[in-house]
C-alpha cells in the first residue's frame, strides 16, 4: 500500500516538474519534439533510479555512520556527476544503440536539479532503499509524462498565431502554467 | 576594464533571470511570498559572490581539465555554509526554503558565472560581477514573489491589508501561479526591449 502510495503521489500529485519545479531547464529546452522529450525521459528515469541507489548507500553507510551529514550536499552533487560520465561510458561500451539514443541527453542531466532533488528528497523523507528506488522511478516518469505532455502542447502551439511579444519563454511558461493548474485536479487522489 | 558596467549589467540589461532564463527552479518553487524571495535572492547572491572571488583567487592553479568539479566543490562549500547557517539562525525562513537550498548547487546562474566570468577575471571584477548578478536575479525573484503574495495572499511582507476573510486569488499561491507570474514579467520584458530598439 505505502508503495502505491508513493507511486500516485511522485507520479500524479506531487509532480515534480509541475508542482515542486525540480528540472525546469531541461523541461522547457527539451520539450520542442515529443521523440526527443521520450529520449530525455528515459535518461533521466535511468540515472536518477542509479543516483538513488548510490546516494542512499552513501548516505547511511558512509555518511551516517561517520557522523559527517552534513557533507551531503558536497558529496552528492559529485557522485552524481561521476555517476553519469560512469554511465556514459558504460553505456557506450556495452550497448551501442542505448547510447545513440540516451547519449545526447546524458552531459545535460549533471546539471539537472530534479535528479539531486529526489536523492535529497528521498534521506529526508527517511525512506529505506526499496522505497526510495520506486520513489526515483516514478519521479523519473512523472517528469517524462509532464515533458511529453507539453511538447505535445507545443507542437501543437506551433501551428497557432502567437502575439511577437509572447514567442519563446512567456508562451512556455504559461502554457506549462496551464497543465500545473490541470496536474492540481489529482490533489487528494491518496491521503 | 569598466568597473561599473560589469556591476550594473546583470540587473537589466542581461539580468540573469529575466534574460537569460537561468536559475528557474528556485524562481518559481520559493517564490509564494516577497520574503522568501528576497531570502533565497540573498542565500544566492552570497553564494555567487563568495565562489567567484574565490575561482577568480585560484584560477592559475586549477588545472583547466578538472576545472568544472572544482568549480562545483568550491559551490557547493558555500552553500553547506548557508544551508547550516540559515538552519541555526533563521529557522522559519530555511523550512519555507527547504529544498532549494541544498539545490542553489546546481542553479545555472553561478556555475555559468565562474565559466563565464570568474576564470577568466580579476578578483574585484569577479566580486562586482557576482554582486551585479545576484541583486539582479534577488531583484526578479523579489518581484515575482511580491506579485505572488499581494494577489494570492493579499498581504505584503505578511502584512495583511485585505480583511480576514476576503477572497483573494488564491491560484497565485499555488504551483500555476507561479508559471503564469513569471510568463508574464517575461511577456513585459520583451515587449519593453522591442520598444527600447
Amino acid at each position: 500500500m505505502d508503495i502505491v502510495n508513493i507511486i500516485i503521489l511522485a507520479l500524479l500529485v506531487n509532480n515534480v516538474v509541475l508542482a515542486q519545479f525540480l528540472g525546469i531547464c531541461p523541461f522547457l529546452g527539451v520539450s520542442q519534439r515529443i521523440s526527443t522529450s521520450i529520449g530525455m525521459g528515459a535518461a533521466v528515469v535511468f540515472v536518477m533510479t542509479i543516483a538513488n541507489l548510490v546516494t542512499y548507500l552513501l548516505f547511511n553507510f558512509v555518511l551516517a555512520s561517520l557522523q559527517i551529514q552534513f557533507m551531503q550536499t558536497i558529496t552528492f552533487i559529485l557522485v552524481i556527476a561521476s555517476l553519469v560520465q560512469i554511465v556514459e561510458i558504460i553505456l557506450k561500451k556495452v550497448s551501442p544503440p542505448l547510447y545513440q539514443a540516451l547519449g545526447i541527453y546524458l552531459p545535460l542531466i549533471t546539471t539537472n536539479c530534479a535528479v539531486l532533488g529526489t536523492a535529497i528528497l528521498a534521506i529526508t523523507k527517511n525512506y529505506n532503499l526499496v522505497h526510495s528506488l520506486v520513489y526515483a522511478v516514478s519521479t523519473g516518469l512523472g517528469f517524462t509524462l509532464a515533458l511529453i505532455l507539453m511538447a505535445g502542447l507545443r507542437e501543437q502551439l506551433e501551428l497557432t498565431g502567437v502575439p511577437k511579444s509572447m514567442k519563446g519563454f512567456p508562451i512556455t511558461l504559461i502554457t506549462a502554467g496551464m497543465l500545473s493548474l490541470a496536474f492540481m485536479g489529482f490533489a487528494g487522489l491518496v491521503k | 576594464m569598466n568597473y561599473v558596467k560589469e556591476f550594473t549589467k546583470g540587473f537589466i540589461k542581461e539580468n540573469p533571470l529575466l534574460v537569460l532564463a537561468l536559475g528557474m527552479c528556485p524562481s518559481l518553487a520559493v517564490t509564494t511570498s516577497a520574503i522568501n524571495g528576497l531570502g533565497m535572492g540573498a542565500a544566492t547572491t552570497f553564494v555567487l559572490v563568495m565562489s567567484n572571488v574565490l575561482i577568480a583567487l585560484l584560477k592559475n592553479f586549477i588545472p583547466n581539465k578538472v576545472r568544472i568539479p572544482a568549480f562545483i566543490v568550491i559551490i557547493a562549500t558555500f552553500v553547506t555554509i548557508v544551508d547550516l547557517t540559515m538552519n541555526a539562525f533563521l529557522p522559519d525562513l530555511y523550512k519555507a526554503l527547504g529544498i532549494f537550498i541544498p539545490l542553489i548547487v546546481v542553479n545555472c546562474i553561478i556555475l555559468g558565472r565562474a565559466e563565464a566570468f570568474a576564470q577568466k577575471n580579476n578578483v574585484l571584477a569577479s566580486l562586482l560581477d557576482g554582486l551585479g548578478m545576484g541583486l539582479g536575479f534577488t531583484l526578479a525573484i523579489f518581484v515575482v514573489g511580491s506579485i505572488r503574495e499581494i494577489l494570492g495572499n493579499g498581504s505584503f511582507f505578511d502584512i495583511k491589508f485585505v480583511s480576514e476573510n476576503a477572497s483573494t486569488v488564491l491560484l497565485f499561491i499555488m504551483p500555476p501561479g507561479a508559471f503564469i507570474t513569471l510568463g508574464y514579467i517575461m511577456l513585459l520584458m520583451n515587449k519593453l526591449k522591442s520598444k527600447l530598439n
